[in-house]
């Protein structure tokens, strides 16, 4: 597997927390990286990192091989990597098709789009047919999206991500406020975002999920990657002992001391 | 549009923004408030009779409120977004005395003078909602402070280029267009703020400029991890309504003829009562143009009510600052009510799907 998207020795500290201290990270094309540790281990951070939402202070990135500067949303954006926040970063107040194309409304045709007039209509329906695909329960388009349900709002960020997401997405914790049939859902459209040829990062506390869904499992722990394993062969245990420092091997690999 | 599904569900839990067309205008505040505004006037239609219902009256209200519209309509874009303009009074004290100046040293009643009076309040409302824009927008000090700062300032200003004497305008083609040019019977001033209000009410509700600025209010994060040049938005959102505060002084100067240097001290205060009165959320995400109508004539349509029936007009004051809060009060409820109802209510539906 060549990576698409691959990081070295990140590292970015807030006053004196670091939040990323020496972390790695990669994911190919058409597979799924779990992101997995504990609360405060740096698994935010990293995705913001990544996604053009946070400076770094040290460490390279690169894309398709290349070294790039992600400084902005944009940037990543344009690369093709998009990401579902933990904070899901929706405007309250616009209802899901205005959310849904925030930032890159169709223009209307003619002189009338030229003049910043937009296509209502043609996003409305776009955006039905991307909840539909997620099997949603988002039912009115012109709600405010902030009268909606944890559960809705996360359909809406995630098939928002997952609609201009050409290379790589990430998701950070988007089943945490879901049911258990959104939750398959979401599960569901990952592997149909993934078959269709994109790198899927799944940030998630669920390890029932992260196995059942993983090719990859990377673990992180105060600031950086401690050990990575196939999905199909690690469990429960292993990755809870390496989240939590009990398994050594993460440590040894690593080879530094955390701060 | 919605579907017919879309309808049943949503409609017990947040009538506002839901279900059909009809519905969701209903449920604003906008249309909650003309329904205040009607029943206003027709308490003064009836204890006021003719004097009240008179083209004449509504004449010279729209007159009164022309200058006010073109205000607001900046001010609205300005509080859609969750900030404030405090200064635009002072803004446009500044920009009549600048263009009363001009046009009187110029002298005469040329085309060329009421050009040049007109660009000049223009490039001076402009200077200062640049200023504004900027020192909001990209050096991040709070709006509140920057236009309280400027509000200042511009006045002080203004004192300072006019010594503190009022600057009268000898160009009689720009007072008389103020005055007596009617277009098919309305006077030329009310007429032009229509223009402006409606184009800026088309920018609002229907661009992607407007929808940004929605986007900005509601929650500027967001509208910056997609994409949006919210630095810029702001800076230009600010830019343009101290243009529209150089358009004010010119149509002031064509209704009266003459600066008022101390005589906007509540002007600020008139258009971003009006705006809220109209429904446009002060935090933010939420608003129309047309709410921002209604709003200013509220005020208006009370103070010639008062002075008509003999009510002494101070206490159109009270009623406005009576009708401001409540209308915030009112708004504020309903829309808690449905943010606490709704989750809980759609979270039951979900779990039973
Ligand atoms: N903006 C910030 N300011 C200060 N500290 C932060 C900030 N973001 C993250 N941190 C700190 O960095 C550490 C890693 O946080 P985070 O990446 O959110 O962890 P995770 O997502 O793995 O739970 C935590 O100790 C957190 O408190
Ligand atoms: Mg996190």
């Amino acid at each position: 597997m060549t990576a698409v998207l691959k990081a070295e020795g990140l590292t970015r500290s807030f006053g004196h927390v670091m939040a990323l201290n020496g972390a790695d990270f990669e994911v190919g094309l058409g597979e799924v990286v779990a992101l997995i540790g504990d609360n405060g281990a740096g698994k935010s951070t990293l995705v913001k990192a990544l996604t053009g939402n946070l400076a770094l202070d040290s460490g390279v990135i690169e894309f398709d091989g290349r070294p790039v500067t992600l400084d902005s949303p944009t940037t990543a954006s344009r690369l093709g990597i998009e990401v579902v926040h933990q904070d899901l970063a929706l405007a309250p107040h616009l209802n899901p098709a205005q959310n849904m194309f925030l930032g890159r409304e169709i223009p209307a045709k003619g002189v009338l789009g030229w003049l910043g007039f937009m296509d209502n209509k043609e996003m409305r329906d776009r955006t039905r047919e991307r909840l539909a695909d997620l099997g949603g329960t988002v039912r009115s388009l012109s709600s405010p999206v902030g009268s909606m349900s944890g559960g809705q709002r996360q359909q809406i960020a995630i098939a928002r991500a997952i609609a201009w997401a050409d290379k790589v997405v990430f998701l950070d914790e988007p089943t945490a406020a879901l049911g258990v049939v959104q939750t398959k859902n979401v599960l569901d459209s990952i592997k149909r975002v993934r078959d269709r040829g994109i790198a899927v990062v799944l940030i998630s506390h669920s390890m029932p999920e992260v196995l059942e869904i993983a090719d990859r499992v990377q673990v992180m722990r105060l600031g950086r990657r401690v050990a990575t394993y196939d999905g199909k062969e690690t469990n429960v245990e292993q990755l809870v002992g390496a989240m939590t420092g009990a398994l050594s091997l993460g440590e040894v690999s690593n080879g530094k001391e955390a701060a | 549009m919605t579907t017919t599904a879309a309808t049943d569900v949503e409609k017990t839990t947040d009538d506002d923004e839901s279900g059909t067309v009809l519905q969701r205008l209903a449920g604003t505040q906008a249309v909650w408030i003309l329904g205040v505004l009607v029943v206003i006037v027709a308490f003064f239609a009836i204890s006021g009779g003719d004097r009240f219902l008179s083209t004449a009256n509504f004449s010279l209200i729209s007159q009164n409120l022309a200058v006010l519209a073109v205000l607001g309509a900046g001010m609205t874009f300005v509080i859609i977004t969750s900030g404030i303009d405090l200064s635009i009074g002072s803004v446009l004290v500044f920009a009549s005395v600048i263009s009363a100046k001009l046009m009187s040293e110029m002298g005469g009643d040329g085309a060329g003078v009421v050009i040049v009076g007109i660009l000049a309040a223009v490039v001076a409302g402009a200077a200062w909602g640049f200023l504004n824009g900027f020192l909001i927008a990209y050096a991040k000090i709070p709006a509140l402070i920057v236009t309280l700062g400027t509000l200042s300032a511009a006045l002080g200003l203004a004192y300072v280029l006019s010594k503190g004497i009022n600057i009268t305008v000898g160009a009689e083609s720009l007072t008389d267009f103020g005055i007596y040019t009617r277009f098919a019977g309305l006077p030329a001033l009310p007429l032009l703020a229509l223009v402006i209000v409606v184009i800026f009410g088309i920018v609002l509700h229907r661009t992607r400029f407007g929808r940004h600025t929605f986007a900005i209010g509601s929650n500027q994060e967001a509208a910056r991890r997609v994409g949006i040049r919210v630095d810029r938005h702001l800076m230009l959102i600010y830019l343009i309504t101290g243009v529209l505060g150089g358009i004010g002084a010119v149509m002031y100067l064509a209704q009266f003829g003459t600066t008022t240097i101390g005589g906007q001290s509540l002007t600020n205060l008139n258009v971003i009562a009006a705006v809220v009165i109209g429904g446009t959320s002060i935090f933010g995400g939420y608003g129309s143009m047309f709410g921002t109508i209604v709003g200013l004539f509220i005020p208006a349509i009370l103070q010639s009510g008062f002075v008509i029936i003999g009510v002494d007009p101070f206490w159109q004051g009270v009623a406005v600052g009576a009708v401001l809060i409540a209308a915030v009060y009112v708004d504020q409820t309903r829309r808690a009510a449905a943010q606490r109802g709704a989750p809980r209510v759609k979270q039951a539906k979900e779990g039973t799907k």
